[in-house]
Parts: structure tokens; C-alpha cells; sequence
């Protein structure tokens, strides 16, 4: 088991030192990033200065050796655009991105093993028709403008919610929350509702699918020849079987919800890791780009990490499996 | 039965999702909250990065730093100098200004402005990692008279000494040694900063909190020294990169005032009952270079020769272009056509020039004269999001030079991208879109830096003559105009430079876009040609 999670472990490096070599011979095709810092009258002696202050002629090996040498130590460097830390900047941002993440994973969970139940058990009901339609919009409108159609509707034309931003917040220590004030609450429900329907979706066309297998087993006939009330039929064996593929693939999920929120926040303006990441690409600040990359290759490995790990503790069939070449 | 129960769950369930939809839709709604102390929230498409005003010379940053930094001089709503934290300012010899400061006058921290502070901003402004260096003369030395007089000092007569004081702002020494500030932040600050994040001046408003590329809150100073038009008691900035999101931020009424206002969304905020587009036109200019200097046109099919050093060519693509149509349809009528490389507030002599007309069958004639009846190839190099609608104009301009029988392959891509190819040192173009603002709202600017000769390594002029463009002419005319302090003389002669390049076809001007503010009704702004919103010209109905 050990030996297991080593090699695990092992591998995830490779792939962050993978993801930051590709990240790094990618970002010469971004820009200069002086002219992003600077006017434009601005003196070419002052360019030079500049370039070999950030280090830019130095060869992209040299540069990432020298990136991951400093990330060895903790250090990520400044933002061109900010002069700030980058690892402050990304702990700043990151409540906001979390919290989003969160709402959204909530707002799928709820609401698409609500919609996936109904439409399994009534499956000719005109309501499951319309969640099937609803389910269609969710998965091939893209996020960006099921976000702006959201705002268009909720905040111009109805007045009801806020279109940008992250509302009033409250500050915990290092972490900032937007759960604690009315405005802040406001405002996550439109973000949360645009990065949550894709997955909402996915669940409940998942829970759909499941449910109706589940039904079709033989210990739901038993159980039904048992005399067990229809209830619990439903909501005690055949929710509960049809729960653990679903709480997978939400989990999987919850990595891309993090790291593909950029669009979402871009168009609410919600002030998170995804958004500066987007300012930084515009301003070709290499720091940022690099950091949040491996930031979100790290949050990738990790969840896989834990998924194999859980895989092995749940199934000892793998465990057995894994024990024999080692 | 046991279905119906199974209803019963599923509509209660359904029932209570419902009840809650509804209530989240049901408390308190209103967006803006109604405060007594009016509050101005404003949103641009771009990050305030820094607040060291010395870090990035950018139109909206100097704009929002104006609200708390002062300079000596400063620029009245039609750009007229006034005086700022110099009460008043004379020449008593060619080479020396003198500056009598304002007295009673406190930075935000309290500590009392002398000339000590005008002496350290001296030499803050022009020390390395500054990007205002040239907002003071380089030669000129600054003296301290006595406390509240200041003198100029300057090598050689200097008409336009002063033009750049007003985004020039004067920063305490005291609070600079304080913190450890005493040098600029440089635009690639290896060293977190502390008046990057932190603004102490003189001027109407306090910055009290400063999230950078999320939020900065203005607040008015209570202990400023003079009236403000302004009622504002607070103005909150946000960044909204996302062009929809800001108009619909201005349309639902979370926002007063927003910039940009694209194009295409600008009938939509003028329909809005609340809203408004505000458009004058800009400072900046929008104009086509040519490579008039290497021997070989790069990327064209006519080998062994340039055909840009050929006048007729030159003249023939300006005939081709019609900029009347460019401004009527790619822009919206949001642009004013323009005969010069400058826009006409920033010369009084500019109404004595005109386009020459658009003419595609002239153009034909002259190409064939030149010897290319069938035309030839070039390569054009647009930015893509840099100026308004930018990559359409340059559309519109390849398909106006192919009527006259010219390919232009078109090469459009993002400024970061594009101006690495373009700039100094690769100068690697052959034909291309660019949009100039002379920093120190002055013709000579132009004359040295757009048009003057490149050919002198060791001299910065012509550092933006991209297709090197040269007359010597030109650069006498240039070196005549900087020391001239008559401004009558001074003008013909800017006149003058100004008609040899309209002669030479040396650049093809295009106009100058037209600012877009999207407005509430509720607040009056001031637009300024510069483009700069000025907080303390802002008032909001209560």
C-alpha cells in the first residue's frame, strides 16, 4: 500500500514538472511582456533595463530551472502587473474561487439528483420531459453565454441580483467569505448557477440512467416482494446503490468546477484565481500564469490521488491486485 | 398507492425547491443601496496596477491618481494649463522657471508640503524604473529659493519645459523616506513595493482601500485645501474586464460610469431611460506607416526593390483608402477623419489642412506609372485589441487596396504579440496600423519621434518611425521647434514639417476614435479630449 501511494506520489511530480516545462515553452508564443508594462513612448534603453531585470533573454531552460528552483523554496516570484507576491495574490484570490466552487458543486448536487430522481421515477411526466430540455440547454449552450443570458435577464431587465462582483465580504483571518452578508449571498447565486449546470446536467442525466438500472435489479424485486413501502424502496435501496457512482464522478468534477471556472469569472468579474488568470494572460505575466498552472495541475494529481487511494480502501479486489507486482 | 406517495414526496421536494427559488428572489432586491453621502462607482475595462504614480504611464492611471496626487500645473477641462500646488509660475530668463508653491497645503498623512517634497518628486520622477522620465526635462536642476520657491534650472532655452507637469505628480519626502519609497517602482518590480499599494498626496480624495485588480475605494478629504466641485463623499473603482458585464453594469445600474462602451452596444445604452453614451473625440490618432527604407519590401512578391521608396505608390495607397467610409461604417461614426498626425485640439494651425481626396482611379494611374499596373503584394500588421475596432479597419483597408489591385495578407493579432514584432529593436513590418498620443500634448513629439530619421543610432529620434520615414527637413524643422519660445513662429514652423510629411505621403492618417463613457443620467462627468476622468469634476443627484 505504501509502495503504492509512493509510486503515486512519484508520478505526480513528473506530471507538475511536465505541466510547467510545456507552460514555460509556450508562454514565448504569449507576447513581450514589457510592452504590457510600460507606455508606448516609452524609451528603448528603458525596454533593455527592464528585460534583463525580469531575466527575459535568458533561454527558456534557463528560465524554468531557475522558476523550479525558486518554487523548490516556496517562492513564486512577483507579478509583473501587480508587484506583489504571486503566492499572496493566489491566496487572495482563492476564498472567492473555493467558495464559487463550492455554491456551484451544491446547486449541481441538489438540484440534479432532485431532477435525475423525478425523471427516473416519471419518466413520462411532462416535468421530466422539460428537465430533459433543460438538461439539453445546460450541456451544449457554453458557459459564457448562459452566463451573460442569466445577467441580461436577472440584473438588467428584472433588477434582482448583482451582475458582477462579489458583494460585500467578510474577512476571517487570511480568508475572505461572502456566506456572511446579504450581498455577498446575492451574489453567488448567478455565478454558481452558470459554472454549476454543466454538472448539474451530468448528474442528473447520471442519476437517471442509474436509477433506472438500480430499478431493474433483482434485489429491488425482493424487496418490493418483501412488502417494503414504495418509499423506501426508492429513496432507501435504489437512491442510496445508485449514490456511489455519482459521489465519483462529482469529486472528479469538483476538480474541473475549480480550474474551469476562469470563464465564469470572467464574465461576473468574480475576483478569483480563474479571473487573474485570464489578466495575467492579457498581460502576459509569465509569474501568474506559471503559478496558477501548476497550482491547478496540482489540484488535479491530488484528486486522482485520493480517488486511486479511496479505489484500493473501498475495493479490496484492487488492493489485492495492486500487492501482487510489489 | 404507493405512487401516489411517491408524488406526494417528489411534489414536496419540487414544492420546496421552488419556495426557495422564490424567496431568494424575494428579499431585499435593490441593488444599490440608498445612502444619504452619494457614491460614484466606476468600472474600466482595465487593472489600476499600481499606485506609485511614477509606474506606468497610462491614461486611466493618471487619471484615478489625479484624484489623489496633485501636480504643480495641471490642465483645466479644455486643456488649458492652470495653476495646481504652484499658486503661480514665471520665467524671469529663458532657462529658469520659477514655481511659487501654494502655503497650508497637507499630504493625507499630515506632514505640510514644501519644496523639499517638489525637489525629491524632481528626482524620484526621473530615476531609473520611472516611467515618466521625460515628464521633467532631463538637463533641468532644481533649486529651492526658500520654502514655498521653487526654481527651474535649465541648460538651453526649453518652450515646452512644463507641457508634461500635469501628470507630473508630487509625492512627501517624509513619507517616502518613512516607508522606504524613495526609489520608483519600476514597471517590473522584482521587490513588492509599499507606494504601489499605499498613495499619500495632496490632492481632494484619500484612497482608504486598494485591492489590486479587484477594488479601490476613494474617499473625500475631509482637510483638502481648496473647494471641489465635486459632491462625491466616496467613489468605489472596480475592474470589469468583460464588455457585456460592464454594460449590463451600467444598464442594471451598479455602476454610474464605464469605459469602454463598444461599439455595437452604444444604441442599446442610449435606449437605456438611465443611461447615456458620452463620445468626444480623442487626443489619439489613428494612422498607417510604411517601410520606406529597407531595400526589399518584406513578405512582398516585388523582389530587389522597395516600393514604398516610390511617392506615387505612397500616394496612391492614401488615394485608395476611403477614410469617410472607414469612419461611417467600420466605426460607427465614432471617429473624426483626419489630415494630420495630430488631433486638431492639441494645434491651433490644424484646420488650415485637408485630406487629399479619395480617389481609387488615381491611385490605379499612379501604380501604374510606378510600374506596378497590376499592383503587388504586402504584408500589413494590425493589433486586434488595442484601439477601437482596430483589426476591422484594417479589413476594411485590405479590401479598399485590392480594388486598386494591391494584396494586401493581412497579419491581425493581440497588441502583446504585435508590438514585440513591430517595435524597436525588429522594426519588422512593412505596412502598419498603429494609434500615437504625443505624451506631452505637443507637435514636437511627432516631428521627433514618429517622424523624424531613424538613421542616427546614438540619438533617440525617430525611436517610433517604424517605417523610417525621413526628411531632413523635417528634422531641422524639429530641432527648430524645440527651442522656439515665440509660439506664433513656432507654430508656422510645426505648420510647415507638418506639410513637407503631407507632400512626402510619408504616413497616411486615419482619425482619431472617439471616447465612450457609458453614464448614468444621475452624475454629471467632465470628458476631457485627454480621455482622463477627473473625480473631482464628478457630482452624483443625491
Amino acid at each position: 500500500m505504501l509502495a503504492f501511494v509512493l509510486r503515486r506520489a512519484l508520478q505526480s511530480i513528473g506530471v507538475l514538472l511536465a505541466v510547467g516545462l510545456i507552460a514555460f515553452s509556450m508562454f514565448r508564443f504569449a507576447g513581450d511582456p514589457v510592452n504590457q508594462l510600460v507606455a508606448p513612448d516609452t524609451p528603448y534603453a528603458e525596454r533593455l533595463q527592464i528585460r534583463e531585470s525580469l531575466g527575459l533573454d535568458d533561454p527558456v531552460l534557463v528560465q524554468f530551472a531557475r522558476y523550479v528552483g525558486n518554487a523548490m523554496r516556496g517562492q513564486f516570484g512577483n507579478s509583473y502587473q501587480f508587484r506583489q507576491p504571486v503566492s499572496s495574490l493566489i491566496a487572495e484570490r482563492m476564498p472567492a474561487t473555493l467558495e464559487l466552487a463550492l455554491c456551484a458543486t451544491l446547486f449541481a448536487l441538489v438540484f440534479g439528483i432532485l431532477m435525475g430522481v423525478y425523471s427516473a421515477l416519471r419518466r413520462d411526466s411532462a416535468l421530466a420531459k422539460l428537465f430533459q430540455v433543460v438538461s439539453l440547454v445546460g450541456v451544449s449552450l457554453p458557459t459564457f453565454l448562459i452566463g451573460i443570458l442569466l445577467i441580461f435577464l436577472f440584473s438588467v431587465t428584472l433588477g434582482w441580483l448583482p451582475s458582477f462582483g462579489r458583494g460585500d465580504t467578510v474577512r476571517l483571518g487570511w480568508w475572505t467569505t461572502g456566506f456572511l452578508t446579504a450581498s455577498g449571498l446575492r451574489a453567488l447565486i448567478l455565478p454558481s448557477i452558470t459554472l454549476g449546470l454543466f454538472q448539474m446536467t451530468l448528474i442528473m442525466r447520471l442519476v437517471r440512467a442509474e436509477m433506472l438500472e438500480v430499478l431493474r435489479t433483482d434485489y429491488i424485486r425482493f424487496a418490493r416482494a418483501r412488502g417494503l413501502t414504495t418509499r423506501s424502496i426508492h429513496f432507501g435501496h435504489a437512491l442510496k446503490n445508485t449514490l456511489v457512482p455519482v459521489i465519483t464522478v462529482a469529486g472528479l468534477q469538483l476538480g474541473s468546477i475549480i480550474a474551469f471556472s476562469i470563464i465564469t469569472e470572467t464574465v461576473f468579474q468574480w475576483p478569483g484565481m480563474g479571473l487573474l488568470f485570464v489578466q495575467a494572460v492579457q498581460n502576459v505575466d509569465v509569474p501568474i500564469m506559471a503559478a496558477y498552472l501548476l497550482l491547478v495541475a496540482l489540484i488535479f494529481v491530488s484528486i486522482n490521488l485520493v480517488v486511486d487511494i479511496l479505489y484500493t480502501v473501498v475495493d479490496p479486489r484492487l488492493r489485492v491486485a495492486v500487492r501482487r507486482p510489489a | 398507492m404507493s405512487l401516489v406517495k411517491t408524488r406526494s414526496v417528489l411534489s414536496r421536494l419540487a414544492a420546496s425547491a421552488a419556495v426557495a427559488l422564490a424567496l431568494a428572489a424575494a428579499t431585499p432586491l435593490v441593488t444599490a443601496p440608498a445612502v444619504a453621502a452619494p457614491t460614484f462607482r466606476f468600472a474600466f475595462q482595465g487593472d489600476l496596477k499600481s499606485l506609485d504614480p511614477y509606474t506606468l504611464k497610462e491614461t486611466f492611471t493618471i487619471a484615478a491618481h489625479g484624484a489623489v496626487y496633485e501636480s504643480l500645473i495641471t490642465r483645466d477641462k479644455d486643456l488649458k494649463f492652470i495653476p495646481g500646488l504652484a499658486e503661480r509660475w514665471e520665467m524671469p530668463e529663458p532657462t529658469r522657471y520659477r514655481f511659487h508653491l501654494r502655503k497650508n497645503v497637507k499630504f493625507h498623512d499630515g506632514s505640510p508640503f514644501t519644496a523639499d517634497d517638489v525637489i525629491f518628486s524632481a528626482e524620484r520622477v526621473r530615476a531609473p524604473g520611472s516611467n515618466f522620465q521625460t515628464n521633467v526635462p532631463g538637463d533641468a536642476t532644481f533649486v529651492k529659493v526658500d520654502d514655498h520657491t521653487v526654481d527651474m534650472v535649465l541648460k538651453a532655452p526649453n518652450p515646452i519645459a512644463h507641457y508634461q507637469f500635469g501628470s507630473w505628480y508630487i509625492m512627501s519626502k517624509i513619507w517616502a523616506e518613512k516607508h522606504d519609497a524613495l526609489k520608483p517602482t519600476p514597471a517590473a518590480a522584482t521587490t513588492p513595493s509599499y507606494a504601489a499599494l499605499n498613495a499619500n498626496g495632496t490632492g481632494p480624495f484619500v484612497i482608504t482601500e486598494h485591492q489590486p485588480g479587484v477594488r479601490t475605494v476613494f474617499k473625500r478629504n475631509p482637510n483638502y485645501w481648496g473647494p471641489v466641485e465635486s459632491n462625491l463623499d466616496e467613489a468605489i473603482f472596480t475592474t470589469i474586464g468583460n464588455d457585456a458585464t460592464r454594460v449590463a453594469a451600467l444598464l442594471s445600474g451598479e455602476v454610474d460610469w464605464i469605459e469602454p462602451v463598444p461599439l455595437q452596444d452604444q444604441s442599446r445604452v442610449n435606449g437605456n431611460a438611465g443611461t447615456q453614451v458620452i463620445s468626444t473625440p480623442e487626443l489619439r490618432t489613428i494612422f498607417l506607416g510604411m517601410d520606406q527604407s529597407s531595400d526589399e519590401l518584406r513578405g512582398s512578391n516585388v523582389k530587389g526593390k522597395n516600393p514604398f521608396k516610390d511617392v506615387r505608390v505612397r500616394e496612391a495607397f492614401y488615394r485608395a483608402i476611403d477614410e469617410d467610409a472607414i469612419v461611417k461604417r467600420v466605426m460607427r461614426g465614432q471617429a473624426t477623419a483626419s489630415a494630420l498626425l495630430i488631433a486638431p485640439p492639441l494645434f491651433p494651425l490644424a484646420g488650415e489642412f485637408k485630406r487629399p481626396a479619395y480617389d481609387p482611379n488615381r491611385a490605379k494611374a499612379l501604380l501604374a506609372e510606378a510600374g506596378y499596373p497590376n499592383g503587388f503584394e504586402v504584408p500589413m500588421d494590425c493589433p486586434n485589441d488595442r484601439y477601437v475596432n482596430d483589426e476591422a479597419i484594417c479589413q476594411a483597408i485590405t479590401s479598399m487596396l485590392a480594388r486598386v489591385g494591391v494584396k494586401v495578407a493581412l497579419n491581425a493579432q493581440p497588441k502583446a504579440k504585435y508590438f514585440a514584432k513591430i517595435l524597436k529593436p525588429n522594426y519588422d513590418t512593412s505596412f502598419y496600423l498603429l494609434g500615437w498620443t504625443p505624451s506631452s500634448q505637443d507637435s514636437h513629439n511627432i516631428l521627433f519621434e514618429i517622424a523624424g530619421c531613424r538613421n542616427d543610432k546614438t540619438s533617440a529620434r525617430g525611436t517610433t518611425n517604424l517605417g523610417n520615414y525621413c526628411n531632413p527637413k523635417v528634422d531641422e524643422l524639429a530641432d527648430k521647434v524645440e527651442r522656439e519660445t515665440d509660439q506664433e513662429a513656432r507654430n508656422l514652423m510645426i505648420k510647415q514639417a507638418y506639410e513637407i510629411i503631407q507632400n512626402d505621403w510619408g504616413y497616411i492618417p486615419l482619425h482619431q476614435q472617439a471616447l465612450a463613457w457609458g453614464v448614468s443620467k444621475k452624475v454629471k462627468v467632465a470628458p476631457r479630449p485627454d480621455n482622463q476622468l477627473m473625480l473631482y469634476w464628478v457630482s452624483k443627484e443625491q
